[in-house]
């Protein structure tokens, strides 16, 4: 039982981490209608240059803001000069130059920051760990990513139903013409959504810079499971977005730590092991199929 | 006159290869210089810049030229490029590549159209058995020997109940068979994640419930940083010790694990600290040069350049592999490993120590803790017919 709750925190915080990857990621896609490969981009760009002013300042706040800066930096460059003359291209098109950008991206920090990859360490007051229940310790920083997370959702909740900009934005997602029609800047909108979102991927990154190697490339493995958090949470919506990447990562992680438990219930150690091993790193592909058999749009759909 | 330099040209075309050898020998390095793992192949070519310098560009006595490119960890690139050096630049020697399942898709081609392979890390249990190959000599270790040598120690050591964790892919399966191999112990669990798994909360938190004695990973390159900093975080450093190959604990990776690796316990055939005079001038060379301490993969490129010259040496810089076989398998070199004979299988005959992760100034380093194999066999060896 205490295990079971201690991997559903895991999994809980694997899934904020995700919700702040695809909760930008997804709003690009739905308002934008632009496949931006190169979002991962964004959060390896916070993670090193999150790691790099810790490292040169001692101070996490310091790193996490500068962390901020850089990627909302690297955003609105990306956008101004990339994405925008790709908006009425076809999504082909967009794919292979976002994945020029990530390719750029990743030679880029290898310049910079050299091949060995960076290290960042939990700021000493968040080191550690507490015991939630007894025999339950728990790593005080995953917690607090796993708080921070959740503040970041409701904000992100708050600007959507309560402010004039949200709701341009999510009138943008459901249709854009109709929404520059009224008057509104749309291409102002598309930058700071754009920014914003890089910002979020930023965000995710410098906080898994303490528990993850910060190297090049670490964008990309994040990036995969981001797409799936948005297919299932339906493109363009940031409460998909949300609920998605808690399913995501609750189905990977419980997926992970109790297949093997349960097949050796019906299978020989050896066999059950290696079916789980598989089985569990197919989970989140079989699920995501599920969702779509069941809700062809995903869970949440903007565009009716 | 004429007549004279017409005879002197005519005997030059003669005997292009012998007396008029001006050309240098060319080497082929296919390694890994970009992606993640693009420091590998840094340190292997650095390595072997670094005895080339030794002697002012040559390697033993004869000149050379380095020609190096990139695979990306990619197989099909590998191959290319191994085309490339073999069919436009004639090069009939190559080293170099990190990964084994480039090595797979590359060497068993190259050995067979008469080119000499040297391997400077990858060493597939595929070419050290039934696939072994006159013209493949493997100057770095037989892939399993890393980790025999934890198993062996782990055992010594009197852990009876032992966790396993690697990646889902053959070589992770490879390396965990070599620990079993001589682990005598129970497996107290055996799980294999995702390739390029990022987080292993859900792992460590099932490695808790199970109270091993011990844990056994091999996790190459950011995994490890990954697993290995999770696993501190998560206040089992202390009390379940780590165990692993040297992969995870070279002295790059180490500075981008910190503390969390302090006290891990690894298998390696090589140490900066190991004592002999070799290996202190090589150290001493690699820190002047490059301003950083060398790893397992550069002290490996370091031996590989230091083994062709010996045998440029002994055939007065003839080139051909069937000239250079019977003098590179004597193996007449210091290696700055000690000990070192080739086996049937052209694999190493060598020392394994146990190693573990201590604070040096400023940073993170290996100390040499254990000799466990003396003059250590690879498993495969039987099974070579040569």
């Amino acid at each position: 039982m205490l295990l079971f709750c201690e991997q559903l925190l895991n999994g809980l915080q694997l899934g904020v981490t995700l919700f702040l990857m695809s909760a930008g990621l997804t709003l690009v896609f739905g308002i934008m209608q632009v496949i931006n490969l190169a979002h991962g981009s964004f959060y390896m760009i916070g993670a090193y240059v999150g790691a790099t002013v810790a490292l040169h300042s001692g101070s996490f706040l310091l790193a996490i803001l500068s962390a901020l800066g850089a990627s909302w930096l690297a955003g609105c460059l990306a956008e101004a000069l990339i994405l925008r003359h790709l908006y009425r291209r076809r999504h082909l098109d967009q794919v292979l130059a976002t994945f020029g950008v990530i390719l750029f991206c990743n030679e880029m920090t290898r310049i910079i920051w050299g091949r060995q990859p960076l290290f960042m360490d939990i700021p000493a007051a968040l080191a550690g760990s507490v015991e939630l229940l007894p025999g339950l310790p728990y790593p005080i920083y995953r917690l607090v990513v796993l708080a921070v997370g959740l503040a970041v959702a409701l904000l992100l909740w708050l600007i959507f139903t309560r402010t004039r900009i949200g709701m341009q934005v999510r009138a943008g997602a459901v249709n854009r013409e109709m929404v520059a029609a009224l008057g509104v800047n749309i291409s102002l909108l598309y930058t700071l959504v754009f920014g914003c979102g890089a910002m979020l991927a930023g965000l995710a990154g410098v906080m898994a810079g303490p528990i993850l190697a910060v190297e090049p490339g670490m964008g990309e493995s994040i990036l995969i499971l981001t797409f799936v958090v948005i297919v299932i949470g339906g493109i363009g919506s940031v409460r998909g977005a949300f609920i998605g990447a808690v399913l995501v990562g609750l189905v990977d992680t419980l997926g992970r730590a109790f297949l093997p438990l349960l097949l050796r219930l019906l299978l020989s150690p050896a066999t059950a092991d290696s079916v789980a091993a598989s089985l569990a790193s197919m989970a989140i592909y079989i699920f995501m199929a599920l969702v779509l058999v069941i809700k062809p749009k995903g869970l949440f759909p903007a565009h009716h | 006159m004429k007549k004279l330099l017409t005879g002197l040209c005519a005997l030059a075309l003669l005997f292009p290869a012998t007396s008029f050898a001006a050309d240098p020998v060319k080497i082929g390095m296919i390694t890994t210089l970009s992606t993640k793992a693009g420091y590998l192949g840094e340190e292997i070519r650095d390595g072997f810049s670094l005895a080339m310098a030794k002697e002012g560009g040559k390697l033993g006595g004869v000149a050379v030229e380095l020609l190096v490119e990139d695979d990306e960890a990619k197989p099909e690139k590998g191959k290319q490029i191994a085309q490339r050096f073999a069919q436009k630049d004639g090069v009939k020697i190559m080293t170099g590549i990190v990964f084994s399942n480039v090595a797979m898709a590359v060497v068993p081609k190259l050995v067979r159209d008469e080119v000499l392979y040297l391997s400077a890390n990858a060493g597939p249990s595929e070419l050290a058995g039934k696939g072994c190959h006159p013209n493949y000599f493997s100057v770095s270790y037989q892939n399993d020997n890393l980790d025999e040598v934890v198993g062996q120690y782990v055992t010594e050591a009197g852990h009876g109940n032992v966790y396993l964790l690697a990646p889902n892919y053959p070589a992770g399966k490879d390396h965990l068979a070599g620990f079993k191999r001589y682990y005598k112990g129970n497996i107290a669990g055996e799980v294999y994640t995702k390739l390029d798994q990022a987080d292993y909360a859900a792992e460590i938190a099932t490695i808790r419930d199970a109270k091993p004695d011990a844990v056994f990973f091999f996790l190459p390159g950011g995994m490890g940083i990954n697993f290995v900093k999770q696993y501190a975080q998560a206040g089992l450093g202390g009390s379940i010790p780590l165990y692993g190959p040297a992969f995870s604990f070279d002295e790059r990776l180490l500075a981008a694990v910190g503390e969390a690796a302090l006290g891990v316990k690894n298998g390696s055939q090589w140490t900066h600290d190991l004592d002999n005079p070799a290996n202190r001038e090589f150290v001493e060379n690699f820190r002047k040069t490059y301003k950083r301490t060398p790893t397992l993969y550069a002290a490996q490129g370091y031996d590989t350049a230091l083994l062709l010259a010996s045998a440029l040496r002994q055939t007065g810089g003839k080139a051909e592999p069937a000239a250079l076989r019977p003098a590179l398998k004597k193996a007449d070199f210091a290696s700055v490993r000690g000990n070192f004979a080739f086996g049937a299988n052209q694999h190493p005959i060598q020392d394994i120590y146990i190693r573990e992760v201590v604070r040096s100034d400023g940073g993170f380093t290996n100390k040499t803790v254990k000799k466990v194999f003396t003059k250590h066999v690879d498993a495969y060896a039987a099974e070579c017919k040569m």
